[in-house]
């Protein structure tokens, strides 16, 4: 028996890295948890991306749960995943604010008028001085955020429909129940 | 309208891919001639297809055609047309565009080179390398399409990474490539092999000049890889265990063992099994290599953007390319006949240590490299598994190798005498020992056995051989008969002679280099004189430069020693316009025992700046010991043996094909 069994190796010592590398899929390497994460939102004054006039600030937004969202038209990701905003803005389950980061207001509204708003409203960010407040790295990226202001949850890259059934609705939905 | 074509072109390469995987097999078992024939012409339709998909995606690199996701993400319109070219293969899709069209030349050079070859070997051949190309064409179409629009279209590319924006790394990932995709040659040949039943000489004979061009491309390509580290990085570093390094260094290392296990195959019918299942692992590693970059399962600052939707298909092409012909192995190898006997004093058994050797080194890299990954899905908690590890372990195992080489090249097929061994290699063994201890002396190193052990080391590899040479020329009459011997069959020979010579300066190198390099991190002020080594490093200050896509500030740096003014070194830093990341550019001034190394760190303010410098010695034999190794490998392919072989090859299978050549070639070869 050890003569066939013998030549079983390889592809036992095959299966067992296989198990490693499927389970390895899952997790994220470089996931880094947001020192952010059960924090403040931190305070901001900007104006709106829709109207030059009107100054939104990190309180206006107290009360509900919602997705900040940072984006640019620069931002090759970003048009990636704006279709997957679009059809969760549809769905009416959570609102959605965009951080419009170092951007054109021009260019960005443009972007808005082609391609659909899923955003409640859009905060300008021009300088990305709030984008530094809040740890962002690269565009896309997305944050949870509960009533009270709270940041739950942080996704770097874009976001899918598959992170958004799976992960993000059901949190909002924990987090409305809270209240 | 034209990238279009080179989509269709991928679609078109894939259809053709999946008839050369069923029509020609299926033909080898009914012995349906015209099924099997048709192998040939399906190869060179999938070439012609996928040349056409390179083609269209550089045209429209070349003519800045934003609308392509690819070109707008990796393009430019200020980008030098040189990296527009290599921006082909500068991120994911575009390189597996590059792996399935290297696959698809490299089976056509099967079609073309196997005129002597039983058409149901072809025909099998070609249908394993069909599978291969069916996985990376579907993954190409599937999950990522170098040919996807996007719309509206971009008014500006978002260019090629700037790390990559340089000559070496141009031509470092298809050279690399050409060694991955070539070790699917000795898999095919395999597989083939353990289809039908037929694992002999000739196999070995026919997989041998495949598998040692693959092992030349990959040899050069990680050399040009750790030299563009080198340059590049800023580190003055030469290798750093990064995962993407080991990734190409695995399939090198079962590679080099399944190239000395070929020759023990071809030559005595002996390790068989062993040496399938080397071929099978060198392609497979290659596999997992090109998976480990590319499925987000482990970090590198190589790694291309991570997406798991890919690194599910890729685990399942995995799974069933490697867990596939792991199966099949374990089914057929027991009926693999046993070879010839050998003694345990003989040219078997110390090729034997060197696979053994040279496998646990690709396993303890292994090991290392998914350490990080096991520990996390033990939950066990995050680990890094650095250099101090890897560099142990291949201190630890790496001088027994060396050890082996001088007495494994020297010693003969099946028997040898102790006393033969003995009293050709006392000479050498006293010599180097001699040399290592010479090398001891305060005079030199003050006692860093490090430094004993490796000369002792280089030495001994080096003797051995003059050794080896002189022992093969006492029958050949002086330089003529040596000239004969070279324009006759003894190229695989010297090829050896040529590659083992490689490794004793690959072990200068790295002895000295360890030992004998400084590094100086300090802060200059423009008229400030640093010493390193004896070489006075002067800063002349930093003026700002403008590049073609880039802006420069460039140091200026008079180098001299004993007064005499030697070299002047600019080292720049980098800004690139649109990747905004600052990239060093390193002042170099090199020689054949040290090189001097400037590179640029941060500016502090009024004029000074902090500097890295460096004292490299013998840091170039590191690369040009790579160079030998793969001239080596280029003469031993042209060795007359393989071109009359193959001739011989159709007609014969039996274990002592190959008892023609000169007794002599026998023993060496």
């Amino acid at each position: 028996m050890s003569r066939y069994l013998r030549f079983l190796v390889p592809l036992a010592i095959f299966a067992v890295i296989a198990t490693f590398l499927f389970k390895g899929l899952d997790m994220n390497p470089r996931e880094i948890p947001s020192p952010l994460i059960g924090k403040q939102v931190p305070e901001f004054s900007l104006p709106l991306l829709e109207q030059p006039d009107t100054q939104i600030t990190n309180k206006d937004l107290l009360g509900k749960v919602y997705l900040l969202n940072v984006w640019a038209t620069w931002c090759v990701s970003c048009r990636a995943e704006h279709e997957t905003l679009v059809q969760l803005g549809r769905m009416n389950k959570v609102d959605i604010y965009g951080l419009n980061w170092k951007d054109e207001r021009a260019a960005a509204q443009t972007w808005l008028r082609q391609l659909g708003n899923p955003y409640a409203a859009n905060i300008f960010d021009k300088k990305g001085r709030t984008a530094i407040d809040l740890g962002v790295y690269g565009a896309p990226e997305t944050f949870l955020v509960d009533a009270k202001g709270i940041i739950h949850y942080k996704h770097a890259g874009p976001v899918n429909p598959d992170l958004i059934r799976d992960k993000i609705l059901p949190m909002v939905a924990e987090l409305k129940k809270k209240g | 309208m034209i990238p279009e074509i080179g989509h269709y072109a991928l679609i078109l390469a894939l259809s053709l891919a999946i008839i050369q995987a069923i029509i020609p097999l299926a033909g080898s078992y009914t012995n349906t001639h015209s099924w099997m024939a048709l192998s040939r012409p399906l190869v060179w339709g999938q070439l012609l297809f996928l040349t056409l998909s390179t083609i269209v995606l550089a045209n429209a690199f070349l003519a800045n055609d934003f609308s392509v996701i690819y070109v707008a993400q990796h393009g430019n319109t200020k980008l030098p047309d040189l990296y527009k070219i290599s921006a082909v293969w500068g991120a994911h899709e575009g390189s597996l565009l590059l792996w399935a069209f290297l696959l698809a030349a490299w089976s056509a050079a099967i079609a073309l080179f196997s005129r002597n070859l039983p058409l149901p070997v072809v025909a099998r051949v070609l249908s394993v390398m069909g599978m291969i190309s069916i996985g990376f064409l579907l993954f190409l179409l599937l999950t990522s399409n170098p040919f996807d629009r996007t719309f509206p279209v971009p008014f500006e590319g978002r260019e090629l990474n700037p790390m990559l924006q340089d000559p070496g790394l141009a031509i470092h990932p298809p050279l690399l490539y050409m060694g991955y995709v070539g070790f699917s040659v000795a898999f095919a040949f395999s597989i083939a092999a353990l289809l039908g039943g037929k694992l002999d000489a000739s196999w070995a004979r026919w997989s041998r000049p495949w598998t040692t061009v693959a092992w030349v491309f990959l040899t050069v390509g990680i050399a040009l890889g750790s030299w563009w580290a080198y340059y590049e990085l800023g580190w003055g570093g030469w290798w750093f265990w990064d995962p993407v390094e080991n990734a190409s260094l695995m399939p090198w290392l079962v590679g080099t063992a399944l190239m000395h296990s070929l020759a023990v195959t071809e030559k005595r019918g002996a390790f068989k099994s062993w040496t399938v299942l080397l071929a099978l692992f060198a392609f497979s590693l290659s596999l997992l290599g090109t998976f480990l970059v590319r499925s987000g399962v482990l970090t590198s600052v190589h790694s291309f953007a991570s997406d798991p939707e890919r690194g599910v298909f890729i685990l399942i092409f995995l799974l069933v390319a490697i867990g596939g012909s792991l199966m099949l192995y374990a089914w057929r190898a027991p009926y693999i006949s046993g070879g010839g006997r050998f003694d345990l004093i003989s040219r078997e058994t110390f090729l034997l240590g060197n696979n053994l050797l040279l496998s646990v080194l690709a396993g303890l890299i292994l090991l290392g490299t998914l350490a990080p990954l096991i520990y996390d899905a033990m939950e066990w908690g995050k680990i890094s598994v650095g250099f101090p590890w890897f560099n142990k372990m291949f201190v630890l195992l790496t001088p027994f190798l060396a050890l082996l080489i001088g007495v494994g090249s020297i010693s003969r097929w099946k028997h040898t005498d102790a006393a033969f061994l003995v009293k050709q290699l006392r000479v050498a063994f006293v010599v180097s020992l001699a040399f290592g201890l010479l090398t001891l002396l305060p005079l030199f190193s003050d006692g860093n056995l490090m430094v004993g052990l490796g000369m002792g080391l280089a030495m001994w590899v080096v003797t051995s051989h003059l050794v080896n040479v002189k022992e093969r020329l006492k029958h050949k009459a002086g330089f003529n008969g040596f000239l004969r011997d070279l324009s006759g069959g003894g190229r695989s020979y010297y090829g050896m002679i040529l590659a083992h010579m490689g490794v004793a300066m690959f072990i200068v190198g790295v002895t000295m280099v360890s030992n004998y390099g400084i590094e100086q991190d300090i802060r200059m002020s423009p008229g400030d004189t640093a010493n390193i080594a004896g070489y006075d490093f002067k800063f002349e200050g930093v003026s700002e430069f403008p590049g073609p896509n880039y802006n420069a500030h460039r140091g200026r740096f008079l180098i001299s020693k004993d007064g005499e003014q030697i070299a002047i070194l600019l080292p720049e830093k980098r800004t690139y316009f649109v990747q905004t990341r600052p990239m060093t550019e390193a002042g170099i001034d090199w020689g054949l025992t040290r090189d001097l190394y400037v590179s640029l760190g941060e500016s502090l303010g009024g004029g000074d700046w902090s500097m890295r410098l460096y004292y490299k010695p013998y840091i170039r034999w590191i690369w040009i010991a790579s160079i030998f190794m793969g001239l080596g490998g280029l003469l031993a392919i042209t060795d007359r043996r393989y071109r009359t072989a193959r001739k011989r090859a159709s007609s014969t299978s039996t274990l002592t094909a190959g008892s023609s050549t000169p007794a002599a070639a026998e023993s060496h070869s």
